[in-house]
């Protein structure tokens, strides 16, 4: 048996630890710690309602914009406001721009160095200007045989590298046309919300700016171009990266539960979306619908004192450091008591499960006879890599619809009052999956606020019932080849997306760290 | 081809008074950057952060961050893109720190909780976990200078709004003797990220403001370039979000917020906060987020901290170039 500690695990966003252990080349045993806390739930306690979407957004910089559409939801059910269409559709293209930008930067700039041979652009021959340059760059640096020499792409874990050189450079081209994708992609989302990261036009009763054409007409330019990558050079990527690592569809499966609560309101009262929401139950064949009540948090193995198995908007912690049996500052929710992944594979398989999208629908069916394997072998590290990539696209062709919508006659917010009393409830989804916030507002201000964060789910410690959570489980099992160079653990991690900053805002106040034990 | 110091400083601090920095800033920068200064390491290092300063970076346009990592700096660690992970990530760090010492610049992003190292662990070393604020403090003293990026690290920040569950710190207040630059912003545009390093790499420190921030794009406040100012003396203020007029009454902090944003625009210079329909929120200064109950981020400011700043038409030559040289 051998034991390693991966700390701190990079191309994620925030501090995350893992610690496995090896028995006869495989992973038998696994621990997920989030190492960083802040404590939004007791920052917000007392401010002014609006403050909410500005200061939630900051919970994390790579998926803002999902945390402004949550606390706008959230604050709009509390005010009883109801945004226009214009706001409605602003919202969306915000929101999608991000998924847009988040899911591109996730496969080639978190993803892509552990399959991508990097190094095989010292072998490039062609003329184009750009990658000569880094070519030139790679080779002076291997040279200089200094300490630092082509970071931040070397060191890297000795490893199954994709051996075809042309695969490689054509891989090392898409990295670099991806930043600039995803920069775009950006661009986009402020044309509507002033900047980005955190973005300034979302706010309670529908958006700031005002959909004139030109705003329109930029909007659309740059997503054409990015449509074109999507279609030509981020799925094809994706593809290739899968058939070269087939084995990849056996590892990484987690446990096979799967929890959305639905994105992109399609009409104004939010009962229709791009997106559906719904739970998927491992080995049925329907979906189930969505019912929040049945979303509970468990403290057995958290490091607090209040009571196990409770509503998130009833909840009241009491951070309690010495506690026999606790390993994690982190609550482990769960859905009728038991464990869910969320993310693109959650929201991709719920949506064509309950058949609510053709284009979902086909874009799965075709992908999968594409690579020829069964819906099943989508509960994968490749699974995951697969869905975010097809749930781009269908992000990214609907903002093409949703701009066009807009209407520069008409407004896009609706004026509100802030009640003296009230509560609220938000539920979207960012890019890593399943958000929820939760507000209680007294005397005009912030009593109570809750959010309860997608890699929160998928990182999540032991529940009472001892069940560990989604990445532990796609851990176990993973074969490695060499404990010191513990790549495929690092593949399955990476898979999820995962996002700490988001993970360690668990509401219920306190010190909060995520450690997880599986056994 | 290079540039002297003197003609970079010039363009640097006449360009904000009219043009989009970033239009002055490629073809010059471009040419003063014909090889990486000396592969002279940054090493950068998040505590309490959101990763939006680093994901902003990544939004540089000219020049872009490909071209920045690889002909302007060398990037030896950063958390968010580096190849390696764990011991493998580490051990260059500490390895370059060493060879380094007193050479490598070191870029803070997020916070420093004071309140119980649990609360920020970074990495392990021989099975001990490694507190960011021994980080912070190792690494910082044997850097030739710190910049910290994102108003987190330069003031405390969100983190750091009351009542501070962690004891969060600005990085100033961690090792107030080091050599320092503050990039504040929520996050930092990247023409200021980028302009700073290469600047610190090329030329040294550039002149800061007493708050650390480099004065060439903290100079002036939001308030002394707003499109929306003639609303301003008009006195035509918007009552809801999306209505024409000032943003003063839904909180504006334009007046006291040190930012050019209002001349550079956001996002390749799409868009930007206030032309967007939203009231600036402040997060240049060390006071966002603005804590209640006196103040909050839409709440409107005190009326002493408007105005007394001279409408630029009415400003005589000589006045005109003093603002223009910096506030005293």
């Amino acid at each position: 048996m051998h034991k390693t500690v991966i700390d701190p695990v990079t191309r994620i966003e925030g501090h995350l630890k893992i610690e496995i252990e090896v028995d006869k080349g495989k992973i038998v045993n696994a621990k997920c710690f989030g190492e960083m806390f802040r404590g939004w739930e007791i920052i917000l306690k007392g401010r002014n309602p609006l403050d909410a979407q500005m200061i939630t957004q900051r919970i994390c910089g790579v998926c803002p914009a999902s945390h402004a559409q949550a606390s706008a939801l959230n604050l709009d059910s509390a005010f009883r406001v109801t945004p226009p269409d214009n706001g409605r559709l602003i919202r969306n293209l915000i929101l999608g721009s991000n998924y847009i930008q988040s899911h591109i930067l996730h496969f080639y700039h978190l993803a892509a160095l552990d399959y991508v041979d990097i190094t095989a652009i010292l072998k490039y021959k062609g003329k184009d200007p750009n990658l000569n340059r880094i070519k030139a760059w790679a080779k002076e640096e291997l040279e200089s045989k200094r300490p630092g020499a082509l970071a931040p792409f070397l060191p890297r874990y000795e490893g199954d590298y994709i051996a075809d050189t042309e695969i490689n450079i054509a891989a090392i081209s898409h990295y670099l046309k991806a930043l600039e994708m995803r920069r775009k992609a950006h661009e986009m989302l402020a044309l509507f919300g002033g900047k980005m990261p955190h973005e300034m036009g979302v706010v309670p009763g529908g958006v700031t700016e005002k959909p004139t054409v030109d705003k329109i007409a930029s909007y659309l330019y740059r997503l054409k171009e990015i449509q074109e990558f999507i279609d030509n050079i981020y799925i094809p990527d994706v593809i290739a990266v899968a058939k070269a690592y087939p084995q990849y569809f056996k590892i990484g499966r987690g446990v096979e539960n799967l929890l959305a609560y639905g994105v992109f309101e399609e009409d104004s009262d939010g009962t229709k979306k791009l997106l559906s929401s719904g739970v998927y139950f491992k080995g049925r064949k329907e979906i189930t619908p969505l019912d929040e009540t049945k979303i509970a948090e468990y403290v057995k193995y958290s490091r607090y004192s209040s009571a196990s198995g409770r509503h998130p908007s009833q909840g009241e912690t009491t951070p309690q450091t010495e506690k026999e049996g606790a390993y994690s500052w982190l609550k482990a929710p769960r859905y009728e008591g038991q464990v869910m992944e969320v993310g693109p594979l959650a929201r991709m398989v719920v949506t064509h499960m309950s058949s609510k999208n053709e284009k979902v629908s086909s874009l799965i069916s075709k992908t999968l006879k594409d690579l020829n394997i069964s819906q099943s072998s989508l509960f994968s590290v490749m699974g995951r890599h697969a869905a975010r990539a097809l749930e781009c696209k269908v992000v990214a062709d609907r903002c093409a619809e949703w701009v066009n919508a807009l209407d520069p006659s008409k407004p896009v917010h609706t004026p509100y009052e802030i009640p003296a009393e009230g509560n609220g409830m938000g539920l979207t989804e960012a890019s890593r999956g399943a958000l929820g916030h939760w507000i209680v507002i007294k005397d005009r201000r912030i009593e109570n606020y809750q959010c309860v964060v997608p890699t929160t789910w998928n990182a999540s410690p032991r529940d009472d019932k001892n069940q560990p959570g989604p990445i532990e489980q796609a851990l176990i099992g993973t074969p490695i080849k060499d404990i010191n160079n513990p790549i495929e653990a690092v593949r399955v991690v990476r898979s999820f997306d995962p996002c700490i900053a988001c993970a360690v805002h668990i509401m219920e106040g306190g010190k909060e760290i995520k450690s997880f034990k599986v056994v | 081809m290079s540039i002297t110091r003197r003609k970079f400083l010039q363009i640097l601090s006449c360009s904000g008074a009219a043009v989009s920095l970033s239009q002055v800033w490629f073809p010059e920068i471009v040419q003063a950057i014909t090889k990486k200064a000396g592969n002279l390491p940054v090493f950068w290092i998040q505590g309490q952060n959101c990763s939006g300063c680093s994901v902003s970076a990544l939004n540089a346009t000219y020049p872009d961050i490909a071209k920045v990592i690889t002909e302007v700096i060398s990037l030896e660690f950063h958390p968010t893109v580096m190849a390696a992970a764990g011991n493998l990530a580490l051990t260059p760090l500490y390895r370059g720190v060493e060879k380094y010492r007193g050479k490598f610049v070191l870029v803070v992003e997020g916070s420093v909780p004071t309140g119980g190292e649990v609360f920020c662990t970074v990495g392990e070393a021989k099975g001990k976990a490694i507190s960011f604020e021994r980080w912070v403090k190792d690494l910082g003293m044997a850097a030739k200078a710190i910049i910290n990026v994102g108003t987190c690290s330069a003031f405390g920040g969100i983190p750091a709004a009351q009542p501070n569950p962690t004891g969060a710190k600005a990085v100033r207040d961690i090792i107030p003797g080091a050599t320092m630059i503050n990039i504040p912003g929520c996050p930092p545009h990247p023409d200021w990220i980028v302009g700073t390093i290469a600047h610190v790499l090329l030329f040294g420190l550039p002149a800061l403001d007493e708050e650390k921030r480099p004065k060439v794009f903290f100079d002036k406040v939001i308030h002394e370039n707003c499109e929306r100012r003639s609303y301003f003396e008009d006195k035509k203020f918007a009552k809801h979000f999306s209505e024409e007029g000032c943003l003063l009454e839904l909180g504006c902090k334009g007046p006291i917020a040190h930012c050019d944003v209002s001349i550079r625009g956001w996002n390749n210079g799409v868009n930007w906060c206030v032309r967007s329909g939203s009231p600036c929120i402040g997060c240049t200064e060390p006071a966002f987020p603005f804590d209640p109950p006196a103040e909050g981020l839409y709440h409107r400011l005190a009326e002493e901290k408007i105005g007394g700043i001279p409408w630029a038409r009415n400003l005589s030559p000589t006045k005109m170039a003093s603002l223009v040289k910096g506030r005293g």
